[in-house]
Parts: structure tokens; C-alpha cells; sequence
């Protein structure tokens, strides 16, 4: 088997709520590796919203240690961590945040801007299959076109990792199936290692390997010899 | 366009309702600071260059009659540059149109050449003919006062006989800025004036031909003044020298550099506070405004944009809020600040203008504004950047709740359940509630600071015309004359009541302190013009020693006890030591007062007055006024009703212009101010609010959670925004005292009002403005997406 991309050993993550703490992750080993799609499944409250934002250098463990490749992310500061967002991470997140100020394009391009070797919005936005929508506002788009927008926004950059936060959770199941499809298309085309977040257990079937996750804890790891196409799914 | 910068532009459209109140705001604070900064500088660059072209003598000196061949000596004292002798005698005018009689001060002029020194400016007109009988120049402010212009004729009593003198042109003076009667506190221009004769007519008349009674002296660079002075006493001493003093003791300096004080007062500390009230409000609205938009940085740093490519699109953000405002500020400012500099200029009368706003204040006054605002901005997004991405996209974590102190102590049972809710989001959100209590206190205190000149000019003037002086006429008598003049003049048609005063030219010394000034002496109950302390309280002049304005007994480092060696300038020149009795506790002028009797037996004279005090029959002015402009003896009168009449056009028309600028600015700040705290509690608040209109509130319930918590607040910083008022109106007070001038702290209810229902009126339209937001929450798509 090829070399982990991704190293998680040990990791926990306590949030201090006012009088309580609470345990977000306990002690989590992970590993992800080249061009895999993983499918992070857990209820809500599970942690893997946690995982994922660890992973993706968007928050740091309170003990234990990620490594992206070479580079230890448990050490890395706020501008290491910023650099290896910019440079090798592409986000999804449930409620897009695109920014309502800019255009389909404008929000692409907010990413392409600082990337090293990025593609042009428009084809970003033609491989999510919104070539006719580049110059609407959020306000003016679906749900279903806003997170296409918010993939070709996360994919424009040719990220090496693509973590998604329950994709398609404010969408409606058509809706949903059209943005898993673009989710696998990016995998298969690009190679993206791309890791998504559901409480959705349907679509762990699309998935390489499924990473079950309960109570701030890796409770479980499948594989499925068969991946189904998203078009295969229902729920 | 980069999309940053495309996000900065839409933002700003978006904000616009904000964004152009944050304008105003720096605006009429830049404007403020540029308009009295520019006018403050344009009046002291003005009197410099006045007196320094028109060659203002240093030092002064008057003498009974001394022969002209003395000057020569004068020349040789070490540290004299130029000396220039004049004839100077004052007058009584019978001026066409006016009823009573007025005072002209007529000073002689070179024949031929310019004076030497206090040289004139024409305005109108031409120079005296040498040589020609009754020709004159006259001052311009007592010229328009009495609406006379070159070609008119005034008559004159010259030494006992009535002349008609012709105006030939219409003057100014540096030596004449303020003109002004030594004993007055304030110019009357309508019976009070100057007029320039030729030497070759003026001397003459008083019979002076190869004489002088008056000297000016211009001193070399580096030389002592008090040494030539000395040098200029001991030549002049036989000739009935009054005593040389210099420029701090003329009276036309002295009132202009104290007003100039003062305006270096309101014309730096006042737009000071403003542009820097303004800067804190555009901080505080700022840094407000970048943290309501904590998730879309925490998106861009999802995205790998770094801290500073995020503060910088902020700044930037905040500079094109700001920067727009500070250029209106400085063209608006520049503009008003000309038309401040020429109401002074026109006041002051003078000749030139010299006005310009210096680019070192226009980048100061920007470097403030923009200044606080990026760092309102920067600090804001860096706060916002510095957190996890994954935690600025959360929105803030729900801050520790617990009953407040009103529901602890049981009192919130009081209040119907909405109350409760505000009175709780108000606790729960301290650090925000206090901003906006901390915004509107700081524009109430800066409409306070703005108005409450108002009241102490109505108090001053209530003090000095209601309690003080409460005489109708002033009578000054050529010379000091036996009692009979008194019984004389209280025969005069109209006249109620009089009440004489002996007035003597001295100079009081203590250690190597010196002060030239009359000491008053009145009559023992005085009724009419009466010295009055600070709480109103008529102060009893005792039957020994001097009773002296605090600010005198300051200025000679003396207290009540000590001795002060009185050197009498005029008459047999007596010195005597006084004791210093009281001090009184006034506003206006340096004075010293004797019991009039006290005061006749140190002179060694028996009852002796020099002008006295009259209450009249109004009906019986006309009368009273025909009488005394014939009547020679009497050197001049004052009416009381024209007296503040003059301070009302004058110094009151340019203070209040300086207020109406500074209430104007002071409304806009208050309502950007009010505004903005609004519109941001609104869009920190809006999914709040629409989460209460899903759960069924109405548009009404809602509107009066969020309008209920800003009038609280609102309510909340009045008491604050009054004591910030008072006192920062209590140190521009202290810093304003001068000699001429110690004005009480006066600010009237009304100014509390005023600025109260200024604020009121903008939370009133805020709160209109708001509530059309409200109609429009978009209640779906607020809940749809995260907060």
C-alpha cells in the first residue's frame, strides 16, 4: 500500500464551553492515503466535524500529532497552517460560505487568486457543470448551485486533499446526488484524496474506505470492494 | 479586480447606509479641527504680520508736556531703535446722528512723511493735507459704527472751543485694534473713536508746538525693555511721565492677545477633542462593523489568506469609509475656516488677511481620522483572523449567561417578560452595550462643549448689566473737579439718581511686580455700579486698603494683609502703601477698588471725583444727552443698553458664529453615531430577531426588543455623556482664563436639553430607519444559512 498522505496519532480535542469540557475527539488514529475517497460517518456530535477541521489545518488538537506528508501540523503556526491551506486543502462546508458580496466567478476566483497553479474559474466551474450561472450572485442561486459553487471554489486551486463537511446536509435528495456526483468526478478526474463528512450512511457507499466515528472516536473501519456511483444511491 | 477588492467595493455599496454616517462623522470632525485650526493661525499670523508692516511700537509713554529736544536724548538710551513723539488728547465729539456725546481720542500724525512708528492704514479716502485746520483721519470701526464716511463733518470740543473737524479718510492702527477706553472692559465704537490730526495742527491747538505728550519707542533686537523704560522714566520723570510700560499693558494688545489666547483655546483644544471624539467613534463603529463579518474572514482563512492580506483589505475598507470624509472635512473646513478668519478679521479690523490651511494640518487632521479608523479596523479583523478558521465560521460561542444584578435582587419580577429580555441581552453583552453607551455620551458631551459658550455669555452678560452695573450713563469729567460737578450733574434733566467715583491713574508695585491701572473709588453703599463677588454678593468696600480682583492679586503674588506700593501717575504723583483688604472673586477685567473717601484723603483732596454714575428717567434721554454734549467739562459718557448692545454684535456674534459651526458638527457626529450603534446592534442581532418572528412575534414585538435595548442604552449614557460634558467644558474653562477674562463654568439646562433632544431626535430617525430593516428580514434565508 502507498505511503499515508495523512497521519493522525493520539488526537484529542477538549473544548472548554463555559463550565463544561467537552470531549471532542479522544485519542484518534488516522491515516489517509493517495486518491482515496473516504467517508466520515457519525452522528452529530460525533466529532468528525472536528476531525475534519484538524485535518484540514483549520483548527489545532489539544494533544497528539498530524502530519501532512512531511510537514507536522501539531507544531505548525497560524502562517504555516494559512500557507498549507492555501497550498494543498480545498473545503466544502454544509452552508457553503460563499461570500454573498461576489459572483459565482468572484467567489472562485477569491481562491485561484492566491494559488500556485490554479485553474481558471470558468473551468472550474464548467467541471461542476455551472458555466451558464458564473456571473449570479449567491442570492440568486439554489442551494444545489451554491455548494457546486463552493466545490469548483474548494477544487480551483487543484488541491491534493478535498475535505467536505456534510455536503449535501442542506440539500434536498436530488440536489444532493447531483453535488456527490461532482464530489466522485473531481476524485476520479483529479485524484483528489477527498474526505466527506455525513450522518448519512447511504452514501458510504461511494466511498474507498469508511471511517465510523462515535463519541470522539474511531469506532470502526470498512472498505468496500465495490464502489457504487453516486447515481446508484438512495436514501 | 482582484475578488478581495471586488468584495471590498460591494461591501461598502452594501454598508452604504453606514459607511456615508462613518463619513460625516470624520467629515465635521476634520472640518472642526481645519476650521479653527486654519482661522486660530490665520489671526496670529494676521497680527504679526499687522504689526510688523505698520511698525507697532514696543514700549509707551505719556507725560504732562515735555520739549521736543528730549527725544534726541530719548535716541541715545541704549536699546531704543526709533521714537516717534505725538500729541494725544481726548475729546468731546458731537457726532451727526447720535444723541449723546462721544469721546474722540485725537492723536497727531507727521505733516509730511508716514509715522514712524504705529504707522495708519488707509482704508478709504486720503491723508491729511499739513497744515489744513480741522482735517482728520478716523478710525474705521468708529467711522461705521456712526455710519460716517470721508467728506462728513463731526464736530469737536479742541481745548474749550467747538471746531468742526472734516473727515478726510478712514483708518486703521495696530496701536487701535480694540478701541478702547483704558477702564472699560468693553469697546462702545459709537462714542468711542480715534481720529489723526497733523502734528502741525493738533500741537497748536494744545499748545504743544515743540512739545510732546505722548512717546513711542520701537527697541533694538536683544534689548531690555524694563531698562529702557527705566531710561525713559528718569528723562521723562520732569515733564510729568506717566510711567513707560510696554506692549503686555497697551490695552488695544492686551484685549487682542488675551482674545487671541482665548482663541488659541477654542481654536486648538475644542477641534481637538472633536476630531478626537470623532476618531473614537469611527474606531468603535468600525471595529463593530469588521466584527459582524467574523465567518467571512474565517472563510478567507479557510482558503489560506493570511492575516495580513485580510487586515489589509479591512484597512483599505476602513480608509475608503474614512478617507472620502477627511477630504469634504478638510474643503469644508478649509472654506469655513476663511469665512471664521475673515469674521476676525473684519472684527479685529484688520487691514490685511493672512490665511492659509498648511498642509501639515490638513495630513494631521487626516493622519488622526484615518489613523483611528484602520486601527479600529486592523485590530477588529485580527481578532476575528486569529482565531481557528473553523471557530470564526462558528458563530461566537454563546457567552456565559447569569441573571443580572436587577434579577438577583428579585426587582426583574417587576418587569413584564420583554423588559427582562432586554435588560438581559444588555448584561450578556457589556463590552458592547458599554461601546455604544461610551458613542452616544461622547456626541452628547461634544453638543454640550459645542453650546454651553452660550450660557456663559448670557450669565456674564446678566452679572455685568443686571447686578453690576446698573447705571443708565457713565460721565467722565475732563478733570477731576470739587463735589460741586457732582451736584451739578445730578441736576440734569432726567436724571434719577447719581453716583459719583474717583478714578486715579496709578501703578501698583509689589516686589519687582508692577501693574499700571485706575483704582476705582466709590461711594460708601453704592447703589449703582457695584462690586460684586463670584456668588452675587455685593462685597462692602472698607473704609481702609484696596479691595482687588483675584486674578490682580495673582498676578502680584499678594493675599489679603500684604501691602502694595501705590504710585499715583497723575496730580502731585503721591506713593502710598495700601493694604490689600479682600479680593473679589470676578469675570471680567483686572480692577481695584477704594472706598471713594479713603481714597480722597490718601490723595489728600477733599472730595474730589472724577465722573460719576447716573440712573435715568428714559423718557428724559434725549434731554439728558442735549445737555451733556454741550456741557465742556465732561470728557465722555457711556451708555450702559449701548454698551451691551456693541458686546452683543461684536464679541458675542463671533463666538456664536463658532458655536452654530461647532452644534452644526456636533448634531452630525451624534447622529452618525446613533445610527450606526443601531444599524450594527441590528445585523449583530438580525438572526436573532428573525428566529423571535418565526416563532411568531410581530414585526412590533420584535422591533420594540431591539428599539427598547438601544433606548435603554441610549437613556443609560445621558448622565454619562452630561458629566463628560461638563467636564470637558470645565477644563476649556480653566484653559480659556486669561486676564481680561475668567469666565465662570455656566451650562444652563437648556444646553442639557438641547443636547439631549439632539441625541433623542437622532435615535428617534434611527429608530425609523431600523424598523423599515426590520420589515425586511428575510426570515427564511436568515435561518436557512448558518448565523
Amino acid at each position: 500500500m502507498a505511503e499515508a498522505v495523512f497521519r493522525m496519532r493520539g488526537v484529542s480535542k477538549v473544548y472548554h464551553m463555559g463550565d463544561v469540557d467537552v470531549h471532542a475527539l479522544r485519542n484518534v488514529d488516522l491515516d489517509l492515503y493517495p486518491g482515496e475517497f473516504v467517508v466520515l460517518l457519525g452522528p452529530s456530535g460525533s466529532g468528525k466535524s472536528t476531525l475534519l477541521n484538524i485535518l484540514g489545518g483549520l483548527d489545532t488538537p489539544s494533544s497528539g500529532e498530524v502530519h501532512y506528508l512531511d510537514h507536522n501540523l501539531t507544531a505548525a503556526g497560524d502562517a504555516a497552517l494559512t500557507l498549507f491551506r492555501r497550498q494543498h486543502v480545498g473545503f466544502v462546508f454544509q452552508f457553503y460560505n460563499l461570500i454573498p458580496s461576489l459572483t459565482a466567478m468572484e467567489n472562485v476566483a477569491l481562491v485561484t487568486e492566491i494559488g500556485d497553479d490554479p485553474m481558471k474559474p470558468a473551468d472550474a466551474l464548467a467541471l461542476v457543470g455551472l458555466q451558464d450561472r458564473m456571473h449570479h450572485f449567491p442570492a440568486q442561486m439554489s442551494g444545489g448551485e451554491q455548494q457546486r459553487v463552493a466545490i469548483a471554489r474548494a477544487i480551483a486551486k487543484r488541491p491534493d486533499v478535498l475535505l467536505c463537511d456534510e455536503p449535501t446536509g442542506a440539500l434536498d435528495y436530488a440536489t444532493g446526488k447531483v453535488v456527490l456526483e461532482v464530489l466522485e468526478k473531481i476524485n476520479r478526474e483529479l485524484g483528489t484524496i477527498t474526505a466527506v463528512i455525513t450522518h448519512n450512511a447511504a452514501i458510504a457507499r461511494m466511498a474507498d474506505r469508511v471511517i465510523h466515528i462515535s463519541s470522539g472516536d474511531i469506532a470502526g473501519v470498512e472498505r468496500n470492494e465495490t464502489k457504487a456511483a453516486p447515481s446508484a444511491l438512495s436514501w | 479586480m482582484s475578488p478581495l477588492n471586488t468584495k471590498l467595493f460591494r461591501d461598502l455599496i452594501h454598508l452604504r447606509g453606514q459607511v456615508i454616517a462613518v463619513a460625516l462623522v470624520v467629515m465635521c470632525g476634520v472640518a472642526t479641527y481645519i476650521t479653527m485650526f486654519s482661522a486660530y493661525h490665520a489671526l496670529v499670523a494676521t497680527q504679526a504680520e499687522y504689526y510688523q508692516h505698520y511698525r507697532f511700537a514696543d514700549l509707551f509713554a505719556a507725560a504732562k508736556r515735555a520739549p521736543e529736544s528730549i527725544a534726541a536724548r530719548i535716541r541715545e538710551i541704549p536699546g531704543v531703535a526709533a521714537v516717534e513723539t505725538r500729541v494725544v488728547v481726548d475729546a468731546l465729539l458731537d457726532v451727526p446722528g447720535l444723541d449723546e456725546p462721544a469721546t474722540g481720542r485725537l492723536i497727531s500724525i507727521p505733516p509730511g512723511p508716514r509715522p514712524m512708528l504705529n504707522d495708519i492704514f488707509i482704508r478709504r479716502g486720503r491723508y491729511v493735507e499739513p497744515g489744513r485746520r480741522g482735517e482728520v483721519l478716523a478710525s474705521e470701526a468708529f467711522a461705521s459704527a456712526n455710519k460716517l464716511n470721508p467728506g462728513d463733518e463731526i464736530g469737536a470740543v479742541i481745548n474749550g472751543h467747538w471746531e468742526r473737524l472734516r473727515i478726510t479718510g478712514i483708518a486703521l492702527s495696530p496701536e487701535y485694534v480694540y478701541e478702547i477706553r483704558g477702564t472699560e472692559v468693553l469697546p462702545d465704537n459709537r462714542r468711542f473713536g480715534v481720529l489723526w490730526m497733523s502734528r502741525d495742527v493738533l500741537g497748536p491747538a494744545y499748545d504743544m508746538e515743540g512739545g510732546f505728550n505722548d512717546l513711542s519707542v520701537a527697541l533694538a533686537p536683544g534689548a531690555n525693555p524694563n531698562a529702557v523704560a527705566a531710561g525713559l522714566d528718569h528723562i521723562l520723570e520732569p515733564y510729568g511721565g506717566r510711567g513707560a510700560y510696554d506692549r503686555e499693558e497697551q490695552v488695544s494688545h492686551r484685549f487682542l492677545s488675551d482674545e487671541i489666547s482665548q482663541d488659541r483655546v477654542t481654536g486648538t483644544f475644542i477641534p481637538a477633542i472633536f476630531l478626537g471624539v470623532a476618531a473614537l467613534l469611527i474606531h468603535i463603529v468600525l471595529s463593530r462593523l469588521v466584527s459582524t463579518q467574523r465567518a467571512e474572514i474565517g472563510v478567507l482563512k479557510a482558503f489560506g489568506y493570511t492575516h495580513a492580506a485580510i487586515g489589509w483589505s479591512y484597512i483599505k475598507f476602513a480608509m475608503m469609509t474614512v478617507a472620502p470624509g477627511a477630504g469634504a472635512g478638510i474643503l469644508l473646513g478649509a472654506w469655513l475656516g476663511r469665512g471664521l478668519a475673515n469674521l476676525y478679521a473684519e472684527f479685529f479690523r484688520f487691514p490685511v488677511l493672512h490665511f492659509r490651511v498648511g498642509w501639515e494640518l490638513a495630513a494631521s487632521a487626516v493622519l488622526i481620522s484615518c489613523g483611528s479608523a484602520v486601527i479600529g479596523a486592523w485590530l477588529a479583523s485580527n481578532g476575528a483572523a486569529s482565531l481557528p478558521p473553523a471557530e470564526a465560521m462558528r458563530p461566537p460561542s454563546p457567552p456565559r449567561f447569569h441573571a443580572g444584578l436587577l434579577e438577583r435582587f428579585g426587582f426583574a419580577l417587576y418587569f413584564p417578560v420583554p423588559v427582562r429580555m432586554i435588560l438581559r441581552n444588555i448584561n450578556r453583552r457589556k463590552g458592547k452595550s458599554a461601546l455604544t453607551v461610551i458613542g452616544i455620551a461622547f456626541s452628547l458631551a461634544i453638543l454640550i462643549l459645542g453650546r454651553f459658550f452660550v450660557d456663559t455669555i448670557d450669565y456674564i452678560l446678566d452679572v455685568q448689566f443686571t447686578h453690576a452695573m446698573r447705571q443708565d450713563v457713565s460721565l467722565w469729567l475732563n478733570n477731576p473737579s470739587s463735589p460741586s460737578a457732582g451736584f451739578d450733574i445730578g441736576r440734569l434733566p432726567a436724571v434719577l439718581q447719581m453716583e459719583p467715583f474717583r478714578l486715579v491713574a496709578v501703578r501698583l508695585k509689589h516686589e519687582h511686580r508692577k501693574r499700571r491701572l485706575a483704582i476705582f473709588g466709590l461711594p460708601a453703599g453704592a447703589q449703582l455700579n457695584r462690586v460684586l463677588d463670584r456668588n452675587l454678593q455685593v462685597i462692602t468696600l472698607p473704609e481702609q486698603g484696596l479691595v482687588i480682583s483675584r486674578k490682580l492679586a495673582e498676578i502680584m503674588a499678594v493675599r489679603p494683609g500684604d501691602r502694595l506700593t501705590v504710585e499715583v501717575i497723575e496730580g502731585q504723583r503721591p506713593t502710598w502703601q495700601a493694604p490689600v483688604a479682600a479680593t473679589v472673586d470676578d469675570m471680567i477685567g483686572l480692577f481695584a477698588y477704594m472706598d471713594m473717601h479713603a481714597l480722597n484723603r490718601l490723595m489728600r483732596e477733599d472730595g474730589v471725583i472724577s465722573g460719576a454714575y447716573l440712573a435715568a428717567d428714559p423718557a428724559g434721554l434725549p434731554e439728558l444727552y442735549r445737555h451733556l454734549k454741550t456741557t465742556p467739562s465732561i470728557a465722555g459718557a457711556l451708555l450702559l443698553e449701548a454698551m451691551k448692545k456693541s458686546f452683543l454684535e461684536t464679541i458675542a456674534e463671533n463666538m456664536m458664529t463658532s458655536t452654530m459651526i461647532l452644534v452644526s458638527f456636533a448634531c452630525v457626529i451624534a447622529f452618525g453615531v446613533v445610527y450606526n450603534s443601531a444599524r450594527i446592534a441590528l445585523s449583530e442581532r438580525g438572526h436573532e430577531l428573525a428566529s423571535l418572528r418565526v416563532l411568531g412575534f410581530t414585526h412590533g414585538e420584535v422591533s420594540r426588543l431591539l428599539l427598547g435595548e438601544q433606548a435603554i442604552l441610549t437613556f443609560a449614557a445621558v448622565p454619562v455623556g452630561y458629566a463628560i460634558g461638563y467636564a470637558m467644558a470645565a477644563m476649556l474653562i480653566s484653559a480659556m482664563a486669561t486676564e481680561l477674562y475668567r469666565m465662570p463654568l455656566i451650562v444652563s439646562a437648556r444646553t442639557y436639553a438641547f443636547a439631549f433632544l439632539i441625541v433623542l431626535a437622532a435615535a428617534c430617525l434611527s429608530a425609523l430607519l431600523i424598523i423599515v430593516r426590520l420589515h425586511k428580514l428575510d426570515l427564511i434565508g436568515v435561518l436557512k444559512t448558518r448565523e
